[in-house]
């Protein structure tokens, strides 16, 4: 299936046809506004061209149309507002679903990577510090803690059921991020010192992208990640093969398709 | 240039270079910011062919870079991040800005007001040599350890708090250049308050006036807050503080040592707040210029210009209370963004009751198509898309997926590059006969003008697609993602018409310094213009009019009914 081209690219999630419509809606606006206004311009500057036997009007009667149109941009502005804008980012921003019925992930920015940290079995988030934070144990989990010992934490790694509400908290080790799933709609600035819920939900199954839309430092360009919308059975299938084994060695954090972190930076190649 | 009065006791060096006369000054600002804009247009250019042709090397001159800029002529990340942030520093700060405020502002402003100087020449110089100033430091950054600041034009902390030493060198810079518009403000209110010629009421004022006066205010108020951000952030990279650094940093595995506590945020807060105003400081005197030239080639008053006034004075305290829609996305409560969304579409009524004016003027003209008034025009549907993008912007939940993506930069450069920076143009062509008694020539004029408005739309307008496509700014590599894949032709396509918008800028430079020699020699007011400045001599001498000017009436009284010419100049008393 083809998901991106020249338009908007294609919508996986609940909201994400609200904010298509609210962007379609705009540039119909803006498109009637601006070839009628260039008409006028067009008009206007062939008719009063200069030329022999024509002369400029000193004073004109003041144009009615004008004011017209000026009440009607300000009174479609307000359409705008109340009845797209508004409800649309008080839905994305507030009403978060019930956390018994949600999926919650953790996701961990860092230059240049997504970690995500799931709560596994016990539905429970293991502890964790900054200055446990390694490559091997990028999100800092404390391995004396119970609750941790069935937590998964993958690198660039996100996946979810689809039509399950999930939320995440954002949060960032060292420069400010931005957490952008494009096929979801979904775009949130990840600042370090704060911990940002968001949630959303799909509604179609794929494979897609994460990518970060803030200037992070040189491997800004690469700090692509893999998000994965899977039907319940995969995903849970995807959490039992992706779960750290009972036995499993400490730190049990290494997932089959974990990859290190770069820690500094190499020359590009591309 | 100016030979009488006293000025001719000065030596070359006071009269040229450290000189205290407005115009002279005005010039330097101009030629400076000019120049600034040509490198910073060089840097885009450059940094265009990584757009285009990711991880290949630069043809030609790609081995003149050296090995931290360039490998094998293949562009590095550091250098393109560095290329991106100096662009936008240099076309803002110290190309657009310098020319629209410092050149025309200074150059035009005591003319159009009657003046004989600025009311503290040596404040003006002052101005000038600290702008100078802050224009060395960044280009001197490139060769600082590290390269040239890489954190954005924004500079956003922590990124910016813990980059190279190009970033310290930027900030200094930056202080430079706010203390310069900080007295180049002061200077202006002060002079359009204090100098105004007898009988010239503020309602008597040529638009552009009226567009520097609040263009000063704005310069007077934001500024400052950057300015102490600027020195917060110069303390946090080099006295450790923590302004804006939280606790519990890891940068690349290793624990931060400071003492944290600050807030990212506050930067932005700080920033926005001078780069909301800044925005009108870029586009109000290219609206003034343009006011100027339309009323001058339509040979008819201005329509609305009460109207317009009104607008631009709301328009200055608006400006600083719509900052934080460059901020929907950082965790912004809902309260907050209706808040900001709704000043944001307050702001574009006032900016659409000057277009529809200026539009309006037209109808019932006599339009003379001269090169001036041809760039003057096309600043109306350019300003227009830039204007009419920035609606989706403004609406936090368009936001959310536009933000950060191509289709702002489409947006504001839109409103800067053929919006303001094609009505300086049109300012250029057509005060150029005041400041040198030399016309430039037509066909020379017409020949910059039409290739480059084809080739900036070619630039900007596929903007607008990549964005809604969703492809972010500022990457390195544009084709890591598989949703900019599809519109990598695009790339591909706007960077050849940014190398032809520089190639078009040949016949440009070739007017300016062939017309300054050979063009043809003009009389005081070859355009037949009725404000004071074309009432003084071409070029006016120091201290501007032999007598001081009496105005008679407001700016634009042209084809005046029962008059026998079709302009009546504001000095004139009776028709002669």
């Amino acid at each position: 299936m083809k998901y991106y081209g020249w338009g908007l690219p294609f919508n996986a999630s609940v909201h994400g046809a609200e904010i298509d419509r609210l962007i379609y809606v705009i540039h119909i606006f803006m498109a009637v506004l601006f070839i009628g206004w260039f008409i006028f311009l067009i008009m206007a500057l062939l008719r009063f061209r200069a030329r022999p036997g024509h002369k400029a009007a000193y004073k004109l009667n003041h144009f009615k149309a004008p004011t017209y149109a000026e009440v009607g941009v300000a009174l479609f502005e307000i359409l705008l507002l109340v009845g797209f804008s508004f409800p649309v980012v008080s839905h994305v921003r507030n009403d978060f679903p019930p956390v018994a019925k949600s999926l919650e992930v953790r996701i961990v920015a860092e230059q240049f990577a997504w970690n995500i940290h799931y709560a596994g079995l016990d539905g429970i988030f293991g502890k964790t510090d900054i200055k446990l934070m390694g490559p091997t144990n990028p999100v800092g989990l404390d391995p004396e803690d119970p609750a941790g010992k069935d937590d998964i934490v993958t690198v660039n790694q996100l996946h979810i059921p689809v039509n399950k509400p999930v939320i995440a908290r954002l949060s960032s080790k060292d420069v400010i991020h931005s957490f952008s799933l494009p096929v979801m709609r979904v775009k949130r600035d990840v600042i370090p010192g704060q911990v940002a819920p968001i949630w959303f939900e799909a509604n179609k199954t794929g494979n897609f992208e994460i990518a970060c839309a803030q200037l992070c430092g040189l491997g800004h360009y690469r700090m692509r990640g893999f998000f994965t919308v899977d039907t319940p059975e995969v995903f849970q299938k995807w959490l039992d093969e992706t779960a750290p084994k009972p036995p499993a060695p400490e730190p049990p954090a290494n997932g089959s398709d974990v990859r290190p972190i770069p820690s500094t930076e190499s020359t590009p190649t591309s | 240039m100016s030979g009488k009065n006293h000025s001719h006791d000065l030596p070359f060096w006071r009269k040229y270079i450290f000189s205290v006369d407005h115009k002279v000054i005005g010039i330097q600002y101009a030629i400076t910011g000019l120049l600034f804009l040509l490198f910073g247009f060089s840097l885009m250019m450059l940094l265009r062919w990584q757009l285009a042709y990711p991880g290949q090397p630069v043809p030609f001159i790609g081995h003149l870079f050296n090995e931290s800029m360039m490998v094998g002529g293949i562009m590095l990340p550091e250098f393109y991040n560095q290329l991106g942030a100096m662009h936008g520093t240099i076309m803002v700060f110290l190309g657009v800005v310098p020319l629209a405020v410092g050149g025309f502002g200074n150059y035009l402003v005591p003319l159009q007001i009657g003046a004989p100087d600025m009311a503290f020449p040596k404040l003006n110089m002052m101005s000038y040599w600290v702008y100078f100033l802050g224009g060395v430091t960044m280009i001197a950054s490139f060769f600082a350890p590290g390269g040239a600041a890489q954190s954005g034009w924004t500079s956003y902390p922590p990124l910016a708090d813990i980059a190279t030493t190009g970033q310290t060198m930027w900030l200094i810079g930056m202080i430079f250049l706010i203390t310069s518009s900080l007295l180049g403000s002061i200077n202006f209110i002060v002079t359009i308050v204090q100098l105004r010629a007898e009988g010239l009421s503020f309602f008597r004022f040529p638009f552009f006036v009226w567009a520097q006066f609040v263009t000063s205010f704005l310069l007077l108020l934001a500024f400052p807050p950057l300015e102490a951000a600027g020195v917060l952030q110069l303390m946090d990279r080099l006295l450790h503080t923590s302004f804006f650094l939280p606790s519990g940093l890891v940068v690349s595995g290793n624990v931060v040592p400071v003492s944290g506590g600050g807030n990212p945020l506050l930067w932005q807060h700080l920033f926005w707040f001078l780069a909301h105003p800044e925005v009108y400081v870029l586009i109000l005197p290219a609206m003034g210029i343009v006011a100027e030239v339309l009323a001058c080639n339509t040979r008819k008053p201005i329509y609305g210009y009460k109207a317009m006034v009104y607008s631009v004075i709301f328009i200055g305290f608006m400006s600083f209370i719509v900052w934080a829609h460059h901020m929907f996305l950082t965790n912004m409560g809902t309260k907050m963004s209706a808040f900001f969304q709704i000043t944001t579409m307050i702001i574009s009524i006032p900016s659409v009751v000057i277009l529809t004016a200026l539009a309006l003027s037209l109808w019932g003209g006599s339009i003379r198509f001269n090169t001036p008034m041809l760039f003057a025009v096309t600043f109306l549907p350019m300003f227009g898309i830039g204007g009419l993008t920035g609606l989706p912007l403004g609406l936090a939940a368009a936001d959310i997926h536009l933000h950060d993506t191509y289709y702002v930069i489409g947006h504001f450069h839109y409103v800067v590059a053929p919006g303001t920076l094609f009505a300086l143009f049109a300012g250029i062509y057509h005060w150029f006969p005041k400041v040198t008694g030399r016309k430039m020539w037509e066909f020379l004029g017409k020949l910059h003008f039409w290739p480059s408005l084809f080739f900036i739309n070619g630039v900007f307008m596929p903007m607008f697609i990549m964005g809604l496509a969703g492809v972010s700014r500022r990457l390195y590599d544009p084709i890591q993602y598989a949703h900019a894949q599809p519109v990598q032709p695009l790339n591909v396509f706007m960077s050849i018409c940014a190398w032809g918008l520089g190639l078009s800028q040949i016949p440009f430079v070739l007017n300016f310094f062939g017309s300054l020699f050979f063009g043809k020699k003009v009389d005081a007011n070859p355009w037949e213009a009725t404000t004071l400045e074309w009432s003084a001599p071409s070029p006016p001498p120091h201290g501007n009019f032999s007598i001081a000017p009496q105005v008679y009436r407001g700016p634009y009284e042209y084809s005046v009914p029962g008059q026998k010419h079709d302009f009546w100049p504001q000095a004139m008393k009776e028709e002669n």
